[in-house]
């Protein structure tokens, strides 16, 4: 099937935020804080209201003085604020904006714009912040009111830059460790990365007349900005819109309010519409994925079974909670990794840094503590002489297998995901080899497992139109993971149309019914779901329409081919609603409606409504006389449930892969004293198609989910989260040595060989 | 002060008073309304922006429009015929070699100057000419195997 946005975007028609014009736009810039910390003493903004061609400019004596703004907003804390209010917490943070006719113009009032810091002494990593007598990044911390139900009992520890602190505590670690015959204990880490999606942060603010505010955002969640704006500007939900078109690119760095809360303030002091456009270094300042440091201690058996793990992991959540607060949570419950281990304690803890704030990335903790588990899991193999896949075959979690929640998990296809991933590369065919020219070749394999946001909701509607065409209404955003066309092609399958008859309209608060987020690889299940509880709800009313109209019972109606069919008629559409309305129009509207507690037994808790699993295997090879490595072949292969689109899943799963590999070996976010040193895609490196390896296998495993849409999971995040462990057990394999902090660069590798040397 | 700069684009002349600092990214975005060529990272490294200049592919958000004066420029619009597609446009939604889009206008253009070069590109090749476009969702191994398939290969 063609992909439904995918003509528009070959032709280069499609349209971003970055492409819409609108009568009256006018260009927003940004002022940033060029200290990591201080004191905001002065902000006068009146020379830059000189700068011809300036409408207005804001700053926190408009938010300040404005009983119509509580300008404090954040998904879980109301640590952020529309631009500083009393300090500045991380160069980049807003201190004022301009709106203008022109960026040149807006550019040049940025400058005239005088503001004066007392400069406070600043804590620029995890280490500082957690010192005795740190400087604090807030001193105090609100919630924010109604929050999501998952977060219950997640608070930060005032006086203290701890921003969260998840504690899982299951069985008894200290017994584990009694009963162990030999116990592991190391520390991993990996540094800020950034997602860097091609299309930077964009958004359009409107103020209409009667007070409505209307906002075009490239964000993956429009009902939650939606709801964060209205609390903001204290107006009902109804009255504001927010609408996504498509994004370019995504990876969690959309998610939650980022600039709409600055547009809209903006664009109700300028009183006309305004567009802020990111340019790529601000990007950079706006939102990273959490570097961490994990330290992990595990006891086992000399045969290779688990019998207690600890980790304890220090997630770097910069200068703003945002989401942090989940990811530590979400994260440290399946920090101990995909296995059977009867005693597990993991400490999981956000801290505020005044460095850019850090949240949602693709994977969403996981990867962290996954190069952490994954990498120790070969460690302790080696040093016991078992094959690194048999000790994980022998200690995976199966179904029925007891999560360390207390429940239990169904629909695993962890082995299978581990045993095809590992034949794809040869791995039984792994034997030291030297090959021309001096290189080494080595094999690593690695696996995880991850849970998806529960309790959720995601809601759908299905309109159909008197010729028999259908509008599908969906809150799911499409970012380039092809949810417009799955979701369509549900629909048209279940009705038993064509998929041209189907027109998807996404992602427009005003619109649309309620869908919690585009986001931890939910939509298949969730809005999918939706969408088929949507169709059959229509087939219902359509059938019940039918019935009274040609007396037949409603049951024997069907819908196929595009046609309504009883008995021996085969009718189209517009005759059914012709007879129906007397005329060729009406209104038939199908809803369906997904709540996580509705898949449930009921009362039953649980932490995941369904759960991803799925392994990476890779071959590479390494100069061992310069440490440079290459990536010969990657297999990825993710239990999905169902792979409703088979090319799809293995965009998914390859375009995932792609990215881990930047992660694993090139990418780092690197910092001086609080100051982003590489903020540029000059300095940070990306993965380019002369860096891709020769083959790359995708693999879908199917267990399916009774609850999911013909069985299907999700998919996203999967693919990306063993890339660098596997990696790194493959560099292990091949030349010997371990690398314990990412990037995996050549010159870490290059010197850890010398010390190797130096040792023997 | 303006300059009188004279672009042919997709084959239409158009004669425009510029700033000497307006790039080719700005007029044919905000000028021209062709918003298939994009901003990615301000510095011609990702690619998002490419456009052919004298057929040639050119970061259009570092190149100056004066310098362009008298120029042919093809941008992602100026490809295909009306409702027919170009054989890579055809290919790259064949073979699922686009996600998100935003790095397709500039991929579809180098590639195009890529099998003009080379009509039967080898792997180093295409490593050479489409190493400088980015794609964050990660579709190198299907944009290969599209401009392979558009090559007949």
């Amino acid at each position: 099937m063609e992909r439904l946005d995918y003509r528009a975007k070959v032709r280069g028609t499609a349209v971003y935020v970055a492409d819409m014009q609108m009568p009256g736009l006018c260009h927003g810039k940004i002022l940033r804080s060029s200290i990591p910390h201080g004191r905001v003493t002065r902000v006068d903004a009146t020379g830059a209201l000189g700068v011809r061609g300036v409408i207005a400019a804001l700053t926190r004596d408009d938010l300040m003085t404005d009983r119509g703004i509580d300008p404090f907003y954040g998904p879980v804390f109301k640590d952020q604020s529309i631009v500083a209010v009393d300090k500045v917490r991380h160069v980049g943070d807003p201190v004022a904006a301009v709106a203008a006719l022109d960026l040149d113009a807006a550019e040049e009032a940025l400058e005239r714009i005088v503001v004066e810091y007392e400069e406070l002494p600043a804590a620029f990593d995890v280490g500082d912040a957690l010192e005795p007598g740190a400087p604090l990044v807030h001193e105090k911390v609100r919630r924010s009111p109604g929050g999501f139900a998952d977060l219950a009992g997640v608070d930060p520890i005032e006086g203290t830059n701890i921003c969260t602190h998840y504690k899982l505590r299951y069985g008894d670690v200290e017994q584990g460790f009694r009963e162990s015959e030999r116990i592991f204990e190391a520390t991993y880490a990996l540094p800020t990365t950034q997602h860097a999606a091609l299309e930077a942060h964009g958004c359009i603010a409107a103020v209409e007349a009667g007070g409505r505010i209307v906002v075009w955002s490239a964000t993956q969640n429009p009902f939650v900005v939606r709801t964060q704006l209205a609390n903001i500007f204290k107006v009902p939900v109804s009255r504001v819109r927010v609408a996504a078109p498509y994004l370019g690119g995504g990876y969690g760095s959309k998610v939650y309010p980022k600039l709409e809360p600055l547009a809209v303030a903006l664009a109700l002091k300028a009183r006309r519409p305004v567009r802020i456009l990111l340019t790529r270094d601000e990007v950079f300042l706006t939102i990273t994925k959490h570097a961490a440091t994990i330290r992990v201690k595990t006891g086992v058996k000399n045969d290779g079974t688990l019998v207690a793990r600890q980790c304890e992991m220090l997630l770097d959540t910069g200068a703003y909670a945002e989401i942090g607060p989940r990811v530590a949570m979400k994260s440290g419950m399946t920090a101990a990794g995909p296995y059977r281990i009867p005693h597990v304690k993991v400490d999981a803890l956000a801290v505020y840094t005044n460095k850019p704030p850090a949240g949602a990335f693709r994977g969403f903790g996981v990867s962290q503590s996954a190069w952490a588990i994954e990498s120790q899991m070969d460690e302790i193999a080696r040093a016991l002489g078992i094959d690194p896949l048999e000790m994980r075959l022998k200690n995976a979690y199966e179904e029925g297998s007891e999560f360390v929640t207390g429940e239990r998990l169904t629909s695993i296809g962890l082995k299978s995901c581990l045993e095809r991933a590992a034949a794809a590369i040869g791995w039984a065919d792994r034997a030291p080899q030297a090959t021309a020219g001096g290189k080494r070749r080595g094999k690593g394999i690695a696996c995880l497992i991850k849970g998806t946001i529960t309790p959720s909701v995601s809601a759908a509607a299905l309109r159909l139109s008197e010729d028999g065409s259908i509008t599908l209404f969906t809150g799911t955003v499409e970012m380039g993971q092809g949810s417009e066309t799955l979701l369509a092609s549900i629909a048209a399958t279940e009705l038993g149309i064509p998929l041209e008859r189907v027109h998807v309209v996404a992602g427009d608060t005003d619109v649309v019914p309620y869908d919690l987020t585009t986001s931890s690889s939910r939509s298949t299940f969730h809005m999918g779901k939706a969408v088929q509880l949507a169709a059959r709800d229509l087939c219902r009313q359509l059938g019940n329409i039918v019935a009274e109209e040609y007396g037949v019972p409603a049951a024997e109606v069907r819908f196929s081919q595009g046609k309504v069919r009883f008995a021996e008629t085969t009718l189209e559409y517009h005759e059914v609603l012709f007879k129906r309305y007397g005329m060729p129009g009406g209104t038939i509207i199908g809803q369906g409606e997904v709540r996580t507690q509705t898949l449930v037994a009921p009362g039953k808790k649980m932490a995941s409504v369904f759960w991803f699993v799925g392994a990476g295997a890779v071959e590479v090879e390494v100069n061992p006389d310069t440490g440079q490595l290459k990536i010969v072949n990657y297999a990825a292969a993710v239990d999905v449930g169902k792979a409703i689109n088979p090319q799809g899943c293995r965009q998914q799963l390859t375009g995932a892969a792609i990215t881990g590999m930047g992660q694993a070996l090139y990418e780092e976010l690197a910092f001086d004293d609080g100051r982003p040193v590489n903020a540029n895609l000059i300095d940070y490196i990306l993965p380019s198609l002369g860096d891709m390896p020769g083959a790359m296998e995708a693999i879908t495993v199917e267990v399916p989910h009774g609850q999911g849409p013909f069985g299907a999971k999700g998919i996203g995040e999967t693919a990306l989260i063993p890339v660098a462990p596997a990696i790194a057990n493959a560099v292990q394999d091949a030349v010997g040595v371990r690398i314990k902090e990412l990037p995996l660069t050549a010159e870490k590798v290059f010197f850890a060989l010398q010390r190797a040397r130096k040792k023997a | 002060m303006k300059h009188s700069v004279t672009l042919r684009v997709n084959g239409r002349e158009h004669r425009l008073e510029l700033e000497a600092r307006t790039t080719l990214l700005e007029v044919v975005r905000e000028y021209l309304g062709l918003t298939g060529a994009k901003a990615g990272c301000d510095l011609q490294v990702c690619g998002a922006c490419t456009v052919l200049l004298n057929g040639k592919p050119a970061s259009a958000c570092s190149a100056l429009a004066v310098d362009a004066d008298g120029a042919e420029v093809l941008t992602i619009e100026g490809l295909g015929d009306g409702a027919a597609l170009h054989p890579l446009q055809e290919a790259f939604m064949e073979c699922g070699a686009l996600q998100c889009g935003y790095c397709t206008p500039g991929f579809i253009l180098a590639a195009k100057f890529l099998l003009e070069v080379c009509p039967h590109p080898t792997e180093e090749e295409m490593r050479r000419y489409l190493g400088g476009n980015l794609c964050r969702c990660g579709c190198y191994m299907e944009i290969r195997e599209a401009v392979k398939k558009a090559a007949g290969l």
